[in-house]
């Protein structure tokens, strides 16, 4: 019996590996099926404008609120760190980095995942429970197109300009700390705000803002559209999409910021 | 071989979820312009049979045809343009207004007509379906659940489809309610000529809709014939199954 027994933990561990990536292989199709339906009519106008409006403008609040208190504490974090080498001056340069390389689109992405995902997620799963997937196929309509493709479209173009904003507010923030308490001088911090600032910074920054949307619109549709029956399956499916998005969203700025700064 | 008269024919289909094999080799006929209605046991497999028909589930084995053409290899969007369908729970669209979810299939797609066109068919098959027109404008989540059905079957009537389906109509309904559902479907399905398949273990509905019945047993047509000659069907199951008794060849725990 008990050599039967490492041979059992292999099959159990070998069965996990085999869900996961058959896991990872269904969204993957899952998205790239979502990505065609974009392209391809029909195309629904009303629901890619409702999308927009509840991802991006309503999203704006918590997006703000983040980006200005990060930005304010990340002044202070370098202002005493930078105090133990007499490097108190690099304030501006580092928040503006900071911002606008990593922090803006990370925290502007797990923000999206959390406000967006889940609520994309419980959406689409209570309409799946409820059968209203079903009917929607019964009155010949393809939910790829009329749920995902809209969502997951408006999100890679409106969590850049999400990012965008975030980055900003996050640079005000820390100038608002830096010039209120910390004694620096407005006029000088913006200079050198702009001038440390490079269009690849910028650039990334959007990169990252688009891919960190669609991976969260993807994974939001992907679960609600794959939940289990009942106020159960919807839970599930929303814990699933939060966890999905935000790992996915950590890992893809491990690998844009390898692409982009790493050359 | 479809017999002459017949529009949807469903051979030997089987499905099975896991273990559980839930159709296990069903054969059924439906005439046209008549109102079919499957009854069973809970768990017995009638909305698989009713979604398999729709492909919205694809069954293991066998074939289902539509006036004779294989429905898997028919066009989809004019295939389910002849189909209506109510839902259990109704499944109207809670994010859209009442007169849109009836007149969804009327504002999108092969169907598509201008928008204040689509609102009148809306409100007057909402009049059809014994609502008034101030519903049109109110959100699903705002009406009661006798009140979601006749929505549903607005919508389902809509488009003014040649075949309707109907699943459990009558469920979670007083026996008012019930009664006025059913006698809703009969009429719309009478005047509409249309080919009606509905399922339900509701016997007063089934008296009301069907001009002949089905009933699914242990994954396959246990007995099929017209209405009026279930009282004296002589089958056991059948037998059992109208009587609502808890003694006879169905197995009360399941």
């Amino acid at each position: 019996m008990t050599s039967l027994a490492p041979g059992r933990a292999l099959g159990t561990l070998g069965r996990g590996v085999m869900r996961g990536l058959s896991a990872v292989g269904r969204a993957t199709l899952f998205a790239i099926s979502a990505l065609s339906h974009m392209l391809r009519p029909p195309f629904y106008g009303r629901e890619f404008a409702v999308a927009l409006l509840n991802i991006g403008w309503l999203s704006l609040p918590v997006v703000g609120l983040t980006a200005i208190f990060t930005g304010g504490a990340l002044a202070l974090q370098i202002y005493a760190g930078g105090a133990r080498f007499n490097a108190e001056a690099v304030v501006p340069q580092i928040v503006a980095i900071g911002m606008v390389r990593e922090l803006g689109p990370v925290l502007v992405g797990l923000m999206i995942a959390a406000r967006v995902t889940s609520s994309i997620a419980a959406e689409i799963a209570t309409m799946k429970v409820t059968e209203q997937i079903d009917a929607l196929v019964t009155l010949s309509t393809n939910p790829m197109k009329y749920l995902v493709a809209p969502r997951v479209l408006a999100a890679l173009i409106v969590v850049p300009v999400l990012v965008g904003v975030g980055d900003v507010i996050g640079i005000f923030g820390g100038y608002a700390v830096a010039t209120g308490s910390l004694g620096f001088n407005a006029a000088a911090y913006l200079k050198n705000t702009v001038e440390f600032l490079e269009p690849l910074d910028i650039v990334s920054s959007l990169v990252k803002g688009c891919v960190f949307g669609g991976v969260a619109a993807t994974m939001g549709c992907y679960f609600g559209m794959h939940s289990g029956r009942g106020a159960q399956g919807v839970g599930r499916a929303t814990k699933g999409s939060v966890e999905a998005a935000a790992v996915l969203i950590l890992a893809a700025n491990f690998l844009l910021t390898g692409m982009f700064f790493s050359l | 071989m479809q017999k002459p008269g017949a529009m949807i024919t469903l051979s030997a289909v089987q499905k099975s979820f896991g273990d559980n094999h839930v159709l296990r080799g069903v054969d059924l006929e439906i005439p046209k312009a008549t109102s079919m209605v499957i009854i069973g046991g809970s768990g017995t497999g009638k909305s698989v049979l009713l979604k398999s028909v729709l492909g919205l589930v694809a069954p293991d084995s066998g074939t289902i045809t539509l006036d004779g053409d294989d429905v898997t290899k028919a066009d989809r969007d004019a295939f389910l343009a002849r189909f209506g369908m109510l839902f259990q729970g109704g499944a109207l669209f809670d994010s859209l207004p009442v007169w849109q979810n009836v007149a969804f299939r009327l504002l999108r797609g092969s169907l598509k007509r201008p928008r204040d066109e689509a609102r009148d068919i809306a409100i007057e098959k909402l009049r059809r379906v014994g609502l008034k027109a101030d519903v049109a404008d109110r959100f699903p989540a705002e009406l009661s659940g006798g009140m979601q059905k006749r929505v549903g079957l607005a919508r389902a009537i809509a488009a003014e489809p040649e075949i309707i389906f109907f699943d459990e109509p009558t469920t979670g309904l007083d026996p008012i309610m019930a009664g006025v559902i059913n006698d809703l479907i009969r009429e719309i399905v009478t005047e509409m000529g249309a080919t009606a398949m509905t399922i339900t273990h509701d016997m007063s509905s089934v008296r009301a809709i069907a001009d002949s019945i089905a009933m699914l047993h242990d994954g396959v047509i246990q007995w099929t014939g017209p209405v009026a000659q279930m009282d004296a069907s002589g089958d056991p199951y059948l037998a059992q199954f109208i009587s609502g008794s808890a003694d006879g060849p169905i197995e009360a725990v399941r």
